[in-house]
């Protein structure tokens, strides 16, 4: 007799099934610093072949009398250590991690094999440009790439992040205006946005002028043309929105912005409905950036690295950061620092580049059809979910979805219920939670992106789930409530981190206070 | 296409299910003149062993098989194999920030632990989760000063690293901030601490110090602080190459240490990704920007990690947030990580005096050949020192090409009153052999035709 590993089965003894998961053991490990000891080495130098120094007389009143606690530990206790902590994490390669907005895709191996290259890997950023050819191939067809799916016509690699981006085109905008004798007072920003936005406009010198969505969750265009006025530097949109959906009006918002001389900034963190499709450069925005770590597959590694790079008109690229890749007549590609215009650097050397080896690598293997494909799965793929679980999740708007759909918990609130206890619960059944409480807009939101990366399979073991929570919630909501349930940790108590802040291992116990 | 895990027949099923006829009409909402009817112009697809290739030929063309002596901000050291064995592992590669603790305390308590050893190396209290790199870090300890002290202006010593001055005036044009640029000690290479007495009012935020300073030279780190605590301004000291730590004195009257820590196990990847991190007194704490993780319970009395005090961040300040970061570096940060777990409280040290015994073989070395001179003797130095030389570098950095030697690069670009001055890199990973080579090269004065 076969049985479905996913069939809820009842054995004689033992762990139960649930959906797509069976508990297992994942083994204690204590902090390096608690599994130290004296006399234990991970490390071999080779001998000095050179004559050795004095340190303590080289270095005088500078000389470190008492070392750092680092841990001392065998090359097995290591591997053993991060492999272990390693176990106590959810990721891509494990299941789907539908997180709306964060586009957590498939991380290609060929993209980590290639970014480790020797001839990559240990070129230092200053070696002449002669001999830095290679490298500056790369991030010439990237940004050739990027510029032909942006529809844009100049950009910058070197933003080190999303955020980072949207400092960088902010920028560029305020440069802009500046050149025209104004750099003007506010940037509009819709009620939906990520809170990167406001606070990059804050740093940029800006006012914050919040734009309220309208009953569609989009961009009210009354509200706007009375807000737009010749203080207005620009407007920063994501598109699609937070709530994935399209701007079907955007050539009306970028013409109201335009006639006031304001410029259209777009948040490009959810590109990965666009790519191949539809191009931001041709839909009347000015400036853009992207998150090479959504949409172009480099890993999230835990919160980093990414990369932001920044796409402009070409009236805006004599502002672009310093330097910028040039041609010579002889094919040659070099740095140019000469850019009297130019905001200035935002990072030093020329961006993550190790992360834009891993973003050519991908589009390389998508190719056009490839790429397109791509979208129209991830669009597919969110669109299966919204209809297989309207009947059970609120569905706060009706617009047409792209690549993530939102739901509020209204239904499941009103038992006591919350997204975030919902959220917690998905983990029970192996997935990641989604997005919680975001869009700020939409009240008790689940925010759902599941990408191109997810099969039919594991999408509809996900509704599956999502469905048994809903009618959890109905029977035993104290359940859901509790959540989760079959983790290493329980829910842990934030309150008292914060009030009394272990920020880290002290060789005397944390300090008490 | 080999990531796309659907049939045509499963994606012709969901279309059913959805109750579209087909995919075009699940774009129908862009307005049908945007809509692009055409194939991208890019690479046609690409099997993996084509792409494979690319970027070897690419390697290739950077041409690997040189020996250099370049620093300046980025730093060549051994990287210990099991970094990418571990950093690797899907679970800590495919996994988003932590904020769903109970399914990421792995990647929680190895913050954790960075945290804890950036915290012991720099002298500091506590520590964030990381920066985009130095350069920001520097920027954003700076705007972290003004905060607190509530003033501002900043003093930065010209031999702060001239990239990380640039990010400083990108980031801070636009909050009247303005900074006064102190020069050095022409016989130390140090920063004039008349001028820099000169310098601090009662205005000034903060003092920002590079140790080693951008020529390699370890700085008088109590002489700064007591000039910038006399005036009630915090001392920010950057530090670019974290090795030095090993061995060098940490500035542990600083207020705030800002920190690249590339040279602990990451590859130079010809700039980035690299590692950020800004470590502070406890007391500035709540001030800090990036992400935190703090130690704390479960509901069952188990030590679990979270991300903390995230009333400072952006998802929940918005526009008053400290700053805008929102991705970080972590899996930098956990290749430091490893790496410092590998060489550990011994290894640190004997890896720093190797790096010391080195580039002192080295200027001794290369000033020892006719019309070189060493420049900034009268101070400590850690792994870098400032050449200068008779015959300009344009010359002699060609005939060190032609032996795929890469010498120091020309300061000339930043401090075009140093004259030929090159300034140098020695790790541990630079040979006895190149040194000798590169001073034999640099020596030989082409023959006059």
């Amino acid at each position: 007799m076969t049985t479905n590993a996913t069939t809820p089965q009842k054995p004689v003894s033992g762990p139960h099934t649930l959906g797509k998961v069976r508990p297992h053991q994942t083994q204690n490990e204590a902090l390096l610093f608690e599994i130290s000891s004296p006399g234990k080495c991970a490390y071999k130098l080779p001998p000095l072949d050179v004559p050795a120094v004095d340190a303590a007389a080289l270095l005088g009143e500078s000389h470190r009398k008492t070392p750092g606690e680092l841990p001392e530990l065998s090359e097995i206790e290591i591997i053993r250590h991060f492999t272990r902590l390693s176990t106590w994490n959810y990721a891509i390669d494990l299941g789907m991690y539908p997180l709306g907005s964060c586009t957590m895709k498939y991380n290609p191996r060929v993209n980590e094999l290639v970014a480790r290259i020797e001839g990559l890997a240990e070129a230092h950023p200053y070696r002449p440009d002669s001999l830095a050819q290679g490298a500056l191939e790369i991030i010439d067809l990237l940004q050739r790439c990027l510029l032909e799916i942006t529809g844009m016509d100049a950009i910058t690699l070197q933003p080190a992040a999303g955020a980072h981006g949207e400092f960088t085109g902010i920028l560029l905008v305020r440069a802009w205006h500046e050149s025209k004798g104004n750099a003007r007072r506010k940037i509009l920003i819709p009620d939906s946005a990520h809170g990167t936005n406001p606070a990059t406009a804050a740093i940029c010198g800006y006012t914050v002028e919040n734009l309220k969505s309208n009953a569609d969750g989009g961009i009210d265009l009354e509200a706007l043309e009375r807000q737009v006025d010749e203080e207005t530097a620009a407007l920063m949109l994501t598109n699609p929105s937070t709530i994935g959906v399209f701007e079907s009006q955007i050539h009306k918002i970028a013409d109201i912005l335009h006639a006031k001389g304001a410029l259209l900034y777009m948040d490009g963190a959810n590109m990965n409905a666009l790519v191949g499709k539809v191009r931001p450069g041709d839909f009347g925005v000015d400036v853009m950036h992207l998150n090479l770590h959504k949409t172009f597959s480099t890993p999230h590694g835990g919160g980093g690295p990414g990369s932001g790079p920044v796409a402009c008109k070409t009236f805006l690229e004599p502002f672009l950061p310093t330097p910028v890749l040039v041609q010579s007549d002889n094919g040659t590609k070099h740095w140019n620092y000469d850019r009297p215009q130019s905001i200035g650097r935002v990072r030093a050397f020329y961006g993550n580049v190790g992360m834009f080896i891993r973003a050519l690598a991908y589009i390389l293997a998508n190719g056009p059809d490839g790429l397109r494909q791509t979208t129209e799965d991830a669009v597919l793929n969110a669109n299966y979910i919204r209809k297989q679980l309207e009947d059970v999740y609120e569905l706060p708007y009706q617009t047409a979805s792209m690549h993530e759909v939102v739901f509020s918990d209204k239904r499941q609130a009103a038992k006591g219920v919350k997204t975030g206890d919902i959220a917690k619960r998905l983990i029970d059944y192996g997935f990641h939670p989604y997005t919680v409480s975001f869009p700020m807009i939409v009240h008790g939101a689940l925010m759902i992106e599941p990408t191109e990366s997810e099969s039919l399979e594991e999408l509809d073991l996900f509704i599956e789930a999502m469905r048994a929570i809903a009618k959890e919630v109905e029977e035993t909501p104290e359940l859901v409530k509790s959540a989760p349930h079959s983790t290493r940790v329980s829910r842990l108590d934030e309150v008292q981190a914060a009030r009394k802040p272990i920020l880290r291992w002290r060789k005397s116990g944390p300090a008490q206070s | 296409m080999r990531y796309l895990p659907k049939s045509p027949a499963e994606r012709k099923r969901m279309l059913a299910d959805i109750g579209a006829a087909s995919i075009d009409d699940l774009f129908a909402v862009i307005p049908s003149e945007y809509r692009l009817d055409r194939d991208l112009n890019v690479p046609r697809q690409m099997a993996e062993s084509e792409i494979i290739d690319y970027f070897r030929a690419a390697g290739q063309k950077n041409a690997t098989d040189y020996a250099s002596f370049l620093g300046a901000g980025a730093y060549r050291h051994y990287r210990p194999v099991i970094i990418d064995s571990l950093v690797q592992r899907g679970e800590f590669l495919t996994s988003y920030t932590p904020y769903q603790a109970e399914i990421t305390q792995g990647t929680l308590q190895a913050i954790f632990e960075f945290q804890t050893m950036i915290a012991e190396l720099t002298g500091m209290d506590v520590a964030n989760a990381s920066m985009y790199d130095g350069s920001t870090g520097a920027a954003e300890a700076v705007r972290m000063a003004m905060r607190i002290t509530g003033r501002s202006q900043a003093v930065v010593a010209a031999t702060v690293h001239p990239e990380y001055r640039e990010v400083m005036a990108t980031y801070n044009q636009h909050e009247a901030l303005f900074s006064t640029l102190v020069g050095y000690d022409a016989e130390t290479g140090r920063i004039d601490l008349a001028a820099l007495e000169g310098a601090v009012s009662q205005e000034t935020a903060a003092v920002l110090v590079q140790s080693p300073n951008f020529f390699g030279i370890v700085e008088d780190i109590p002489a700064i602080a007591a000039i910038a605590h006399a005036k009630g301004a915090l001392l920010i000291v950057s530090i670019a190459e974290a090795v030095s730590l090993g061995v060098v004195r940490p500035p542990v009257e600083a207020d705030i240490v800002s920190m690249e820590a590339q040279s602990f196990g990451v590859a130079l990847s010809y700039g980035g990704p690299f590692c950020g991190v800004i470590a502070a007194k406890e007391k500035y704490v709540r001030q800090m920007p990036g992400r935190l993780v703090g130690q704390t319970v479960d509901s069952n009395g188990y030590r679990g990690f979270v991300l903390t005090l995230s009333t400072r961040e952006q998802h929940i300040r918005r526009e008053k947030a400290t700053s805008n970061i929102c991705t970080n570096q972590a899996l930098v940060a956990l290749m430091a990580t490893i790496f410092l777990a590998v060489y550990g409280k011994e290894g640190i040290r004997e890896l720093a005096e190797h790096n010391l015994a080195k580039a002192e073989y080295a200027a001794k070395t290369l000033s020892a050949q006719t019309g070189a001179k060493l420049l900034f003797n009268g101070a400590p130095r850690f792994n870098e020192f400032v050449l200068q030389s008779q015959e300009s570098p344009a010359i002699w950095s060609q005939r060190l090409m032609d032996e795929k030697i890469v010498g120091g690069i020309e300061l000339s670009r930043w401090y075009p009153e140093l004259g030929n001055a090159t300034l140098w890199c020695a790790t541990e990973m630079i040979t006895r052999e190149q040194i000798d080579t590169a001073a034999k090269v640099m020596s030989a004065a082409p023959v006059e035709a």
